[in-house]
């Protein structure tokens, strides 16, 4: 806990040094129109370093061995985060609904699994169901890939 | 003068079009309300265009009917997901959802359902006799007033929301650097892009809620396991009627978060910060704050009154003044011009059967909508029973769908999954999430505030302080920034015991 404390508060700091840098190229001053663009950013930045740094120095003397995050937890952690994390790739290849089919009816077998049945209805229908409701119904469009093309939507 | 303006008001509500169309709108909105991503703002633009070729009093009905069914259904996924379908329904979760697991999913439920109605019937009363009176207040305010009124909001995260008030404040500062990200509108400026196209659009609120609250909650919760835990409700009329019997009992919650509501509801982006210093205030005042966020019943009382009752106010200043006071209700207002109606103060004079068939209609709309919501919660219940490997999948697809709708960008769905992280790796270090969303809800708003106060005063903070109405406020604001400071010093000074009068500033 206390090394992620650190090092979550070093990254904001890191972070809050961007911001001033990025703040006083756009000029942190008064212009002819009223304070210039990097005038609010400046201040956020400046207020963010200051009290990271107070975290930072209040999680270095501060004695907590908890780990942050031990192995039993992070395994179904990273059993959700990379399908995920999947599943956004895929969508940028394949299209939003072929890659909600796949990562679906991949999921319900590995974690899940669900017979074969409900894998195969599952992983159809839903996506389908989606498709009517976004594209159809509500006409909002979501990414689509090869097959969409081919089925000329 | 109003209730003769009210009966021609029912009169056009309760015909029986008008409620099917409001009908229509509730079970539309509460879909919507409970698909995380898909808000209210978003099911309104997307129903705009279907609403042309009606008469414009039920095409009102219809868009505000889809608000009230939104604004019910956030709090379905809230307590029983722990995925806050709409920014002010993000408090709703911190006792909705503990509550949920406990097996108390109706009892929360029907809180949240019966104090969503109370605080919208409050908000409803009160622009029916007081409409006038109060935009005449509104009026007054000049951006002093309005950056005083963020300031007290963000002074209540550190001062009142407990925690570490040094994370509150990194949440806050972090939230308004990234709502900074992007295209200055005032001064045409591309600020913090670094050359990145991608980074040009900036960070949208809905697109950080999904991943912070939606895809964060998710990895935070699967930590024990790959399951959702206990998140079944058991909702039948004798929960809902036993949970009113000790509803009676928050009574001064209920004023509280109405009174709360109403008055943030009717500034731009109210309904969030109300229903936050509405839980804030209730965990203040109550007698064991310590339950708060392991669910306690007031906990949810408490915001989802004040949600509602500023989710209604919002209307008040689009009837009245022609302003938007939320997302939704400006969207509202495109589609008044659209239909022909000039927005504003002779709205009332030259098209009041309108004006008050709407105000009308919100009675009746809520109504529906309460009725509507306690009926069919066992259909929602329902989802629970869906295996865990199932669940997971759509939610993750859903909450991808709703990051891309916001604005058609593939990239969104990148920053969700990265918000997601960061919402789990802050969560565990007591990063408070809230200040950060709200923060960049109302970054560009605060800005502009600021902005033109110092233009007002030619550059000095001054001006903050020497206005009568925002100098009040500020006083108020910068006291709760130096609570966490004072409370030790002030312990010290009245011995060990917190006296009640330390708690009650």
């Amino acid at each position: 806990m206390r090394v992620a404390d650190i090092v979550t508060a070093s990254v904001l700091l890191l972070v809050s040094g961007v911001v001033v840098f990025d703040a006083v190229r756009l000029g942190i001053g008064w212009s002819t129109d009223g304070p210039k663009s990097g005038f609010l950013p400046f201040w956020l930045g400046v207020l963010m370093i200051a009290v990271c740094a107070v975290i930072v120095a209040q999680a270095a003397r501060r004695a907590d061995a908890r780990p942050f995050v031990t192995r039993a937890q992070l395994g179904p952690v990273l059993k959700v985060l990379w399908p995920a994390v999947a599943l956004v790739v895929l969508t940028q290849w394949l299209g939003l609904y072929v890659s909600a089919a796949l990562y679906t009816g991949f999921y319900m077998r590995w974690i899940g699994r669900h017979s074969a049945l409900a894998v195969l209805a599952v992983a159809i229908l839903f996506p389908l169901a989606t498709f009517f409701i976004f594209e159809k119904w509500f006409l909002v469009p979501m990414p689509k890939g090869p097959l969409e093309a081919w089925l000329g939507q | 003068m109003g209730i003769e303006n009210l009966l021609l008001g029912f009169h056009i509500a309760i015909t029986p079009y008008n409620l099917f169309v409001s009908v229509v709108g509730v079970t539309l909105g509460t879909i919507i309300g409970v698909l995380p991503g898909l808000g209210g703002a978003n099911g309104v633009a997307i129903l705009l265009p279907l609403t042309f070729t009606m008469a414009p009093t039920s095409a009102i009905i219809l868009l505000t009917s889809l608000y009230w069914g939104a604004l019910f259904g956030g709090a379905i996924t809230s307590v029983l997901f722990n995925i806050p379908g709409e920014p002010w329904s993000v408090a709703t979760t911190f006792d909705g959802y503990p509550l949920a697991r406990q097996g108390l999913g109706g009892q929360a439920l029907t809180a949240a359902f019966t104090s969503s109605f109370v605080g919208a019937l409050f908000s409803i009363i009160l622009i029916t006799f007081f409409a006038p009176l109060l935009a005449e207040i509104a009026l007054k305010f000049g951006p002093p007033e309005f950056f005083a009124i963020q300031l007290l909001t963000f002074s209540s995260f550190v001062g009142l929301g407990g925690g570490n008030p040094l994370k509150s404040l990194v949440s806050i500062l972090l939230g308004f650097i990234l709502s900074a990200v992007g295209l200055d509108i005032v001064t045409g400026q591309l600020r913090m892009t670094f050359g990145l196209v991608d980074l040009m659009k900036g960070f949208d609120f809905i697109v950080a809620v999904i991943g912070l609250f939606g895809i964060g909650e998710i990895l935070l919760s699967v930590e024990e396991g790959l399951s959702f835990k206990g998140v079944r409700t058991g909702m039948n009329l004798r929960v809902v009627f036993d949970t009113w019997r000790i509803l009676p009992r928050y009574a001064r919650t209920f004023v509280r978060g109405a009174f709360i509501g109403f008055w943030m509801g009717f500034k731009p982006g109210g309904a969030t910060p109300a229903s936050f210093m509405s839980y804030a205030f209730a965990k203040r005042f109550s007698r064991n704050p310590e339950r708060f966020g392991k669910g306690e019943l007031e906990g949810v009382v408490a915001p989802e009154t004040a949600a509602h009752a500023a989710g209604v106010a919002a209307m008040l200043p689009m009837i009245t003044l022609g302003i938007p006071g939320s997302p939704t209700a400006a969207v509202m207002l495109g589609g008044l011009i659209i239909w022909g109606l000039q927005p504003g103060p002779l709205l009332f004079t030259e098209k009041p059967d309108f004006v008050w068939g709407l105000i009308a209609s919100m009675y009746t709309g809520n109504i529906i909508g309460v009725v509507m919501v306690l009926a069919f919660v066992p259909f929602f219940a329902a989802i629970l029973r869906i295996p865990f490997a199932i669940l997971t999948p759509v939610i993750v697809v859903v909450c991808a769908l709703g990051s891309y709708a916001v604005h058609n960008s593939m990239i969104d769905i990148w920053y969700m999954v990265i918000f997601g992280v960061v919402g789990y790796v802050f969560k565990k270090l007591d990063y408070p999430l809230a200040p950060l969303v709200l923060a960049l809800v109302l970054g560009d708003l605060a800005e502009n505030a600021l902005r033109q106060s110092l233009i007002m005063s030619q550059g000095s903070l001054a001006i903050f302080m020497t206005r009568p109405i925002s100098g009040a406020i500020t006083a108020v604001a910068i006291l709760f920034f130096a609570l966490p400071a004072l409370t030790p010093w002030w312990r010290r000074l009245r011995g060990p015991a917190v006296p009640r009068a330390a708690r009650e500033i």
